[in-house]
């Protein structure tokens, strides 16, 4: 488990990557999905 | 023939609402079965590689949310043109609910870019004509959602951003091609980001998975924005 | 429609030598912009040499950009503008006029200055020639391009930063080229073909910008 979160000494890179990719997309979800709720009151 | 559809029915947003609401439910499932599985090949099934060892994983996101940012753009163009030449409504605003997924993208593009420039080339940031391009398709989305965001007039906002898009689409080669073309000039040795190693098929597998995973993913998140600009205007 | 052409051509001529304070804007701009990079990269002449096609270019870039912000806002202001949109000659012919006009005024200054700006950056004098062959090509091709944007925000708040988000983008060919036109003569290389691109765009935005701008007019002011 260690070995897959160190991925070989780059895990801050690919972590990094995967991360902001999945925070940015979860972020961009929720904003749709608020405006959603705006739009239908 | 006689099955042909009335394209122009859908073209009104009132009728295409509910429609855009089902596609987008769809896309949101696929979108994330698809990337499960992509991220499965990518991290459990692919291989090390042997020059860049686990870095270059982050390829898997890297290439398709570039693929997905060139691609977006043009189709944005094309919805965009669509609605200056029939003047549809809803073609114009297909094309503002996909800006924001496109920027978004050519953001996560950059930002991967980086990372995995880092420990490939030893700098976050190396001018190469990919990345350099990609930073000025940012601009091309944002110069977009400016322009529409500091018109009131929905109907202006719409036809403006068009002709914006359509520039911007037409300047997307030559641009590329300069940028191209200095990157020679000033480095001489190309430091291509994108030139992955050997692909080895698992990892051909993994990308394509994880385009495919984004590409459902922007249908969804763009059909989602489209209906809340129509509850938004209607 | 030659007369329609020529007589906007006057008008715009005349007014900009009543306004001789705007011309005279941007030109000090395009000088000042220059003369701050030495202050902030250092004045060794090695680097000044290096950087001096850059960043004429890029003070180029920026004070076209100052100078289209006003294009169409004054007649826009006054009326004018709508006269021309529904006068009978084509608005196409009617923006190359005022596109010329402009680029009289506001580039071809530019274009004369930029050897004092070379000789201040410690350009080789046999460099001259390239330079303001790059900028008279390239000039035109900024006024044109930069003038969709123009239309497009026309009485817009934020106009002129927007402008500039919109334009700059589309700017970078003319500026890779033009730069790289000089970079290459630095280097002993021919400069051809860049200037030859530099041409290549010229002819191209000639020919389809002006239609651009007019249906951005037409958009901007219904």
């Amino acid at each position: 488990m260690s070995e897959f979160l160190a991925m070989g000494g780059y895990g801050w890179y690919v972590w990094g990557s995967y991360g902001v990719t999945v925070a940015a997309l979860a972020l961009e979800i929720l904003f749709l999905w608020r405006r959603s709720r705006e739009a239908k009151a | 023939m006689s099955a042909a559809i009335n394209w122009f029915w859908f073209a009104s947003p009132q009728t295409f609402f509910p429609l855009a609401g089902r596609i987008a439910r769809a896309c949101w499932v696929l979108a994330a079965l698809l990337a499960l599985a992509g991220l499965y090949v990518g991290f459990f099934v692919a291989p090390t590689d042997a020059q860049q060892g686990e870095a270059y994983r982050i390829i898997f996101i890297h290439v398709p949310a570039a693929w997905m940012s060139m691609f977006l753009y043009v189709v944005m163009a094309l919805w965009a043109a669509l609605g200056l030449a029939f003047n549809t409504r809803l073609s114009s605003m297909m094309a503002s609910a996909i800006a924001p997924t496109g920027a978004l993208f050519t953001f996560l593009a950059l930002w991967t870019g980086a990372l995995w420039g880092r420990p490939t080339w030893g700098a976050y940031w190396v001018w190469d004509a990919r990345l350099t391009s990609e930073l000025i398709l940012l601009f091309l989305y944002l110069g977009f959602m400016a322009l529409q965001a500091a018109i009131d007039d929905p109907r202006r906002a719409d036809r403006a951003g068009a002709l914006l898009a359509i520039v911007g689409v037409v300047n997307v080669p030559i641009i590329y091609y300069s940028v191209v073309w200095w990157n020679t000039l000033h480095q001489g040795a190309s430091v291509s980001l994108t030139r992955a190693p050997s692909m080895a098929a698992t990892m051909l597998a993994g990308m394509l998975l994880m385009v495919l995973a984004f590409w459902l993913y922007s249908i969804a998140a763009s059909l989602t924005r489209l209906r809340c600009i129509i509850r938004e205007r209607e | 429609m030659i007369a329609a052409a020529r007589c906007i051509l006057r008008r715009d001529l005349l007014l900009a030598l009543r306004r001789r304070g705007d011309v005279a804007t941007a030109l000090l701009f395009f000088v000042i912009v220059a003369s701050l990079f030495p202050l902030g990269v250092g004045a060794e002449p090695e680097q000044l040499r290096a950087i001096a096609p850059g960043v004429i270019w890029v003070a180029a870039l920026l004070s076209s950009l100052l100078s289209l912000a006003r294009l169409f806002a004054d007649d826009h202001a006054d009326g004018t503008l709508e006269q021309m949109l529904l006068g009978a000659a084509p608005l196409g012919v009617i923006v190359a006029a005022k596109l010329l006009a402009h680029w009289l005024v506001a580039g071809l200054p530019l274009v004369a200055i930029a050897p004092l700006l070379a000789l201040q950056y410690g350009l080789p004098a046999p460099l001259y020639g390239t330079l303001a062959l790059s900028l008279l090509l390239g000039t035109p091709v900024l006024s044109l391009i930069g003038a969709i944007g123009a239309a497009l925000t026309l009485g817009l708040r934020g106009g002129g930063v927007l402008l500039a988000l919109l334009v700059l983008p589309l700017y970078v060919p003319v500026l890779v080229f033009g730069a790289g036109s000089l970079d290459m003569a630095a280097a002993g290389l021919a400069p051809q073909g860049q200037l030859q691109l530099l041409a290549a765009l010229l002819v191209v935005s000639a020919a389809f910008a002006p239609w651009a701008i007019a249906a951005a007019l037409r958009i901007s002011t219904e």
